[in-house]
């Protein structure tokens, strides 16, 4: 990364270090950021071409390309890559890191050398999971779940796969620490809570699940390797043990987890839909504390996840009930979207297209959402492909595309340089469509009653398998355009510099790129993030 | 017990309000007490034919013992308000967590 000239000084060269050592021991925030950046998103890559894989299996009946056992492998490490050490870390660690103390107004976060701490115990436990697969009994075979019993009793590598998930986990812990302390205290004077960016606020929420949620997580897993090494029988019914309570202790941190995933997304969708509509924000007050109310409330939901598992009917009930009560506040956040675009000036470039996307798929996949939060309808597709299709229009529609919507308006502020929009429309229009084919079908095959995790299936499944398939090789070469087109504006193309997009957010008021210390001198902050008129842009 | 220096004043007021309590011998013996009193007590509880009430006499004891344990030894009950209020929405967390999967262990 360091070979780059940049046009200016900048973060890039002003402090005179150079060479791996002065990123991977920097406390520079925006260092961390890319640091964090490009290592969830190799991750991300290594998922994606995992998943791909899983659907050239899945293209005909019978065996394709692997045996089930290599399937069973792959979609457990597909799910454990992209969850894990993609999404999870993935929006609070780079753009999180990159964007937040400018955006509030601070040099850097509340703790630099702790913060480069997570960089490195997130790496560490990356290496531990990458280990699990290829020593002992060769990678995991459990589904990301690791449900019990099976979890305690297969004989592939599960113990070394969930340490690495537990040492993970203490690098998500305290990077949520980081970003409390860091709003609490750092924001510049006249940076009231009121004037927040709302992406701030979404990760201010984040912030408190991590901190909250995770170390149930931890312990659970804990738990998991207690059984495989010790035979403690927690969760084993032979020895008085209970496999409802593994259920339970899981998903009370992976339910919370969803909105790791998604709270900083759609705190990204509120920053950029108002740039590009050329209008505040509708509803500022509401957004905000809809993503209070969606980490609160999201986390009192776990059980839905559980309605055939063998749960009481009263705990069906309640979940369920609690699960509507989540749509709520989620569709709060999407009326004001659309009403912050109603009567805008909307330029359609690439950030704003995405920003787009996400609305539409998020809501596909919300919508979708009732249909497996009501105990009735769930009962139907659980466990089959429609709960893929679903989990993938949330978190691929909403959070993944809400990242590409991320890189495309906040990488050319760090680097300086801008990527073509031609190419950037085109990679778009294809991951659209791609995206749609892929997991549209895959909600469809749920409803004729195609399990999900089966390696192979009844013939009459094979049209839409194929279809599919199809699907996320256009995905994937959207992707692949995206890709080359954005890193070689970065790191090739023409200089981005001052305030193209027109933002009203502080980090669009200093130099591009960034210098070290951010802010020349000490900011004050006289308007909210959404005033464009207050700074004068047109 | 060392006594500690008072941390410097920042601009930011940052601990202002924080003050060193020192405790006395006293009342840390007495603390040490009521906790093996309270331990005693769980003992016995055992002995009692309560039915499925002994766990819950047992829970609420040991509840009690882990208050006296945060408040003095911890040094809880000496702090601002902010830190007590963080320390019990952490534990109004945990105890909803655990709290609702009873909707499901109580009624299978």
């Amino acid at each position: 990364m360091s070979h780059i000239q940049q046009p200016q000084t900048s973060f890039w060269n002003d402090t005179g270090k150079t060479g791996i050592t002065s990123w991977i021991f920097s406390t520079d925030h925006k260092r961390i950021g890319l640091l964090y950046f490009y290592s969830t998103f190799g991750f991300f890559l290594v998922g994606v071409l995992l998943g791909l894989l899983l659907r050239i299996e899945l293209m005909a009946p019978g065996r394709t390309i692997m045996g089930p056992q290599t399937y069973n492998a792959l979609f457990t490490v597909h799910g454990v890559v992209m969850i894990f050490l993609f999404i999870i870390p993935g929006f609070q660690g780079s753009f999180g890191n990159l964007v937040m103390p400018i955006q509030i107004g601070a040099r850097d976060v509340s703790f630099p050398r702790l913060n480069l701490f997570s960089w490195w115990i997130y790496m560490i436990g990356a290496v531990v999971i990458l280990t699990s697969l290829f020593t002992g009994g060769g990678p995991p075979d459990t589904g990301w779940t690791f449900y019990v019993p099976f979890s305690s009793r297969t004989g592939t590598n599960v113990s070394l796969a969930v340490l690495g998930v537990f040492i993970i986990g203490f690098s998500s812990i305290l990077t949520g620490l980081n970003f409390v302390t860091t709003i609490h205290r750092l924001r510049a004077e006249g940076m009231s809570w009121g004037r927040l960016p709302l992406f701030v606020w979404s990760l201010y929420a984040t912030a408190w699940v991590q901190i909250l949620a995770t170390p149930i997580l931890a312990i659970t897993l804990v738990l998991v390797a207690a059984e495989r090494l010790l035979g403690t029988g927690l969760f084993d019914p032979a020895t008085g043990g209970d496999p409802l309570m593994y259920q339970h202790l899981f998903w009370i941190y992976s339910h919370p987890a969803v909105y790791i995933m998604i709270l900083p997304a759609m705190g990204v969708i509120s920053d950029i839909i108002p740039v590009f509509s050329r209008k505040p924000i509708f509803g500022y007050k509401m957004i905000a504390f809809s993503s209070i109310a969606i980490a609160a409330a999201g986390s009192l939901v776990w059980g839905h996840h559980m309605y055939t598992s063998g749960m009481s009917d009263t705990a069906i009930l309640v979940f369920s009930f609690l699960t509507f009560i989540v749509a709520i506040p989620s569709a709060i956040k999407v009326f004001n979207w659309v009403s912050t675009l109603y009567r805008g000036s909307i330029s359609l470039e690439a950030p704003m297209l995405f920003a787009l996307t996400f609305i539409l798929l998020f809501s596909i996949g919300g919508l979708s959402g009732l249909i497996l939060g009501a105990a009735a309808t769930d009962i139907h597709v659980h466990d089959t492909h429609f709960v893929v299709g679903h989990f993938h229009y949330v978190i691929f529609g909403g959070s993944g595309f809400a990242f590409f919507a991320a890189m495309h308006y906040w990488l050319p502020k760090f680097y300086g340089r801008r990527y073509a929009e031609k190419p950037a429309i085109l990679a778009w229009a294809l991951m659209f469509t791609g995206f749609n084919i892929t997991y549209f079908t895959m909600q469809l095959l749920g409803m004729q009653g195609m399990p999900r995790r089966y390696y192979d299936y009844l013939p009459e499944f094979a049209t839409l398998n194929l279809v599919s398939t199809v699907g996320s090789w256009i995905l994937a070469g959207g992707l692949l355009i995206m890709l080359i087109n954005l890193f070689r504006g970065l790191w090739w193309g023409p200089p981005f510099e001052g305030n193209p997009w027109g933002g009203a957010t502080l980090e669009w008021s200093i130099p591009t790129p960034p210098p070290t210390e951010n802010f020349i001198e000490e900011p004050l902050v006289t308007h909210g993030p959404y005033d464009f008129k207050g700074t004068g842009i047109p | 017990m060392k006594i500690q220096a008072d941390p410097p004043a920042t601009p930011e007021g940052m601990y202002m309000n924080e003050q060193h309590h020192i405790i006395s011998y006293g009342r840390l013996v007495a603390t040490w007490l009521v906790l093996l009193t309270l331990t005693a007590l769980t003992v016995a509880v055992t002995r009692l034919d309560l039915g499925s009430y002994k766990v819950w006499g047992a829970l609420a004891i040991a509840s009690l013992k882990a208050g006296v344990v945060i408040a003095v030894f911890m040094h809880m009950r000496y702090e601002g308000r902010l830190l007590r209020w963080l320390l019990f929405v952490t534990l109004l967390t945990l105890a909803i967590f655990i709290g609702f999967t009873f909707f499901d262990v109580l009624y299978r």
